[in-house]
């Protein structure tokens, strides 16, 4: 199962994912899958993952979501994760896990700017 | 019941872990527990963190297993107790897990130690061959 059970919608160049509750491993795992072949498919120049509707992200949950941003960046898009609720972004800090070189911004208007400038600033050069 | 430290066990559930659903079940449980007995958003995400960091490893390293939660009460403040238990091969290397920085395939090596961080109380009993249990409590803060 689980294989395109999570939204994945193109808005502009970009795509835009929206991760809910209670996230199965496997469910993860073909998320990552799912979003790599649809950057491809779309060429899709930005990646937005959504994660406000997640009230539990562990470390295996963690690491596959800034591996996600890793992998897309190897494939030239780059990813911002958003809407991190506070209880959540204090307990990966408080476990030692910091996503490290993850871009970050508060909500998915945030992000698609972000991934706009950075795609401008690119152009320029 | 209340025991020597004066802590009463208002209730208790007890959980099979055979499959990852298992494993999503429990932390849903402990979630809403945590809720229930009134656990900021901030503590009752630290026990339902910790709870699915070592539910999953009693389920990929231990092959399954166990867990019991004990809705507890001091008296002033009430609490979670946990406790998850696997007949896996046991952790090898308890110091080290417990240090982080014990990577497997399936974990960063986070789960023992960053769970210990997110907790007032966890304890590991492990032998080589014969398994894991994992006890860890959490409480409301004053």
């Amino acid at each position: 199962m689980a294989r395109g059970s999570i939204p994945i919608l193109r808005v502009g160049d970009t795509l835009l994912a929206t991760v809910h509750v209670d996230l199965r491993d496997d469910v993860a795992e073909a998320f990552q899958e799912d979003v790599l072949t649809e950057l491809e498919k779309r060429r899709a120049a930005g990646l937005v993952i959504d994660v406000s509707g997640l009230d539990t992200v562990d470390t295996y949950v963690a690491r596959i979501l800034a591996d996600t941003g890793r992998m897309a960046r190897l494939m030239g898009a780059d990813t911002v994760i958003v809407g991190m609720r506070p209880d959540v972004a204090a307990t990966l800090i408080r476990m030692g896990y910091a996503m490290d070189g993850v871009l970050t911004a508060m909500n998915v208007d945030d992000g698609m700017a972000n991934l706009a400038a950075r795609a401008a600033e690119r152009k320029r050069g | 019941m209340t025991s020597a430290d004066g802590v009463t066990v208002l209730r208790r559930h007890e959980m099979p872990i055979r499959d990852e659903d298992d494993v999503v079940l429990v932390r849903r449980k402990v979630k809403q527990l945590a809720q229930a007995r009134g656990f900021d958003a901030f503590a009752a995400a630290a026990i339902t963190t910790a709870t699915s960091e070592i539910t999953r490893n009693a389920w990929v390293h231990g092959g399954g297993g166990r867990a019991i939660i004990e809705e507890i009460s001091d008296g002033d403040r009430m609490g979670l107790r946990l406790e998850l238990k696997d007949e896996g091969p046991g952790i090898a290397d308890l110091d080290r897990a417990l240090a982080g920085g014990y990577s497997t395939a399936r974990s960063m090596g986070l789960g023992l130690s960053g769970s210990k961080r997110l907790v007032d109380d966890l304890e590991v009993e492990t032998a080589v061959g014969r398994g894991t249990i994992v006890r860890m409590e959490k409480w409301t803060r004053y």
